[in-house]
């Protein structure tokens, strides 16, 4: 359980618990009407599930604060559904589903270092590096001459993510890719060398 | 921490400011008002249900100069104002700081109609010294000074946006909500406006209205959702305002708020006062209405909050 918070404590990213879920706040404003109360006027986004929903509290409400750790994970291996990681410290290893790893299930190779967000002990996400290199593991041959167009095709990554990427981009090549985004950002090696 | 960055920036924004000031001045000047100066320690702050005093060595920091003010009424000043540095505890946001400036001012022998009547020519006249007249550019709204000033009465307010008739005495819990979510945000556009007619519970300072005691001769001004100033007659009934104090002051022991000592010089005073009104606008606020800016950090040097 985390600390008890009160209204006056209320600010942008400061994450609570409501009803078993974590919650942070993603808008906050304090208003006081004329002679009346302290109203703190919050958006709050499960930390979970990423659903938002707004709220008001008044300055005598209280609440905990969402129990949140954060620790540094190797990404091992994938067993159906399920996907494995080290500690980096105590090397304890920790398995986190398909739905929880979300999005960063097209960028994690092995060995990729993550920090991974505990919620009162349990593993309820990761966040990526902002870049990651992957190697493209199925290209079509791009035209000759139209490479100066801006022009894009479509190429498989190394995890099963499909990129759109600019034409001169081979199969084998390494590319570095912005995590945030999802984006292409460059090319690091070629396949031909 | 503000940075010396962050104050350069804000040197356009403090001319302003500094300007305003001038100008606001130089209007109670040329209406025979006197500029007074009262303490900014209290022994006995005016006892408000949802206002903290900051305790200042035994004493407490004043969140409104407004005892002190109406003393000099009771001893014959008839028009007196102020601008003053006012603290609240834990009011921090957007448009709050814990530590702001007041303007306030105090007509003898007059009522809220004849404050109503200096805002229009104080705003107005700032508007024009400032060369922003009528129009005034804020926050993606084009708001004027020229035109009728719109009074609309509290009970009208929530029956037309929040669908209900608060009363004499409304659940102070669900009035303050709807107040800041249905009706504040349609106040005061493009030109300035009051919000009238308090309900009788909510005015703890103020004369009830003659024939119609379920609401307060108190005001509120608006502009572009923004509460600037809050006006009222004053109650010179010194009885009656003692039953109120203690009624607060009885409520803010059980909240577990802290209990201020009556104010018995004011209360002494009061039985010296005939009709007298008053009012307090919140400088900060009007200066980022004139400079657009998004909140008061940028037109106070130092935010209280930032050190």
């Amino acid at each position: 359980m985390g600390s008890v918070l009160t209204a006056s404590d209320l600010r942008k990213g400061i994450k609570l618990e409501i009803d078993g879920d974590p919650y942070t706040v993603v808008d906050f404003e304090f208003s006081k009407p004329g002679k009346g109360q302290a109203l703190y006027r919050c958006r709050l986004r499960n930390m979970i599930t990423g659903t938002q929903f707004d709220r008001t509290y008044r300055s005598v409400d209280k609440f905990n604060a969402a129990d949140m750790d954060e620790q540094e994970m190797e990404y091992l291996y994938r067993e159906g559904k399920m996907f494995c990681f080290m500690n980096t410290s105590s090397f304890e290893q920790i398995e986190m589903s398909e739905e929880h790893v979300g999005e960063a299930i097209h960028f994690l190779t092995e060995n990729l270092k993550v920090q991974m967000l505990f919620f009162s002990g349990r593993p309820i996400g990761i966040t990526l590096p902002n870049f990651v290199e992957l190697e493209v593991t199925q290209a079509d041959p791009g035209i000759k001459g139209d490479t100066a167009s801006g022009a894009t095709k479509p190429v498989s990554m190394a995890t099963g993510y499909v990129i759109q990427v600019p034409l001169f981009i081979e199969q084998g090549d390494v590319l570095r890719l912005d995590t945030r985004s999802g984006a292409y950002v460059e090319r690091i090696k070629t396949s031909k060398s | 921490m503000t940075s010396l960055a962050q104050l350069a920036a804000k040197k356009a924004n403090l001319q302003a400011r500094c300007r305003i000031i001038q100008l606001i001045r130089r209007f109670f000047h040329a209406r025979d008002f006197l500029e007074v100066r009262t303490p900014v320690r209290t022994r006995a702050p005016a006892p408000e249900p949802y206002i903290e005093a900051i305790p200042s060595a035994g004493w407490f920091l004043a969140p409104s100069p407004e005892l002190y003010m109406k003393r000099l009424l009771a001893a014959g000043y008839q028009k007196i104002f102020q601008i003053a540095p006012a603290f609240r505890w834990n009011e921090t946001g957007r448009l709050h700081h814990s530590e702001f400036t007041l303007l306030e001012w105090y007509r003898a022998d007059a009522d809220h109609e004849a404050l109503q009547q200096d805002c229009i020519e104080l705003i107005t006249e700032i508007s024009v010294g400032l060369d922003q007249f009528p129009l005034i550019s804020f926050q993606g709204h084009t708001l004027s000074v020229a035109g009728r000033w719109p009074r609309i009465t509290v009970a009208e307010a929530f029956e037309r946006w929040a669908g209900w008739c608060p009363g004499p005495d409304p659940d102070q819990q669900r009035f303050d909500l709807d107040l800041v979510t249905h009706v504040e945000p349609r106040l005061g556009f493009p030109t300035p406006g009051f919000l009238t007619d308090y309900p009788a519970g909510q005015a703890a300072l103020a004369r009830l209205k003659p024939g119609c005691p379920e609401v307060a001769e108190r005001f509120e001004l608006y502009w572009a959702g923004i509460e600037l100033a809050n006006g009222f007659s004053e109650l010179t009934d010194p009885r009656e305002q003692r039953r109120r104090f203690q009624d607060t002051l009885e409520r803010r022991r059980l909240a577990g708020c802290s209990v201020y000592p009556l104010p018995e010089a004011f209360l002494d005073a009061l039985r010296h006062l005939d009709r007298a009104a008053g009012i307090a606008l919140g400088i900060d606020r009007l200066v980022a209405i004139f400079t657009n800016a998004y909140d008061l950090d940028q037109v106070v040097a130092f935010p209280p909050h930032r050190d």
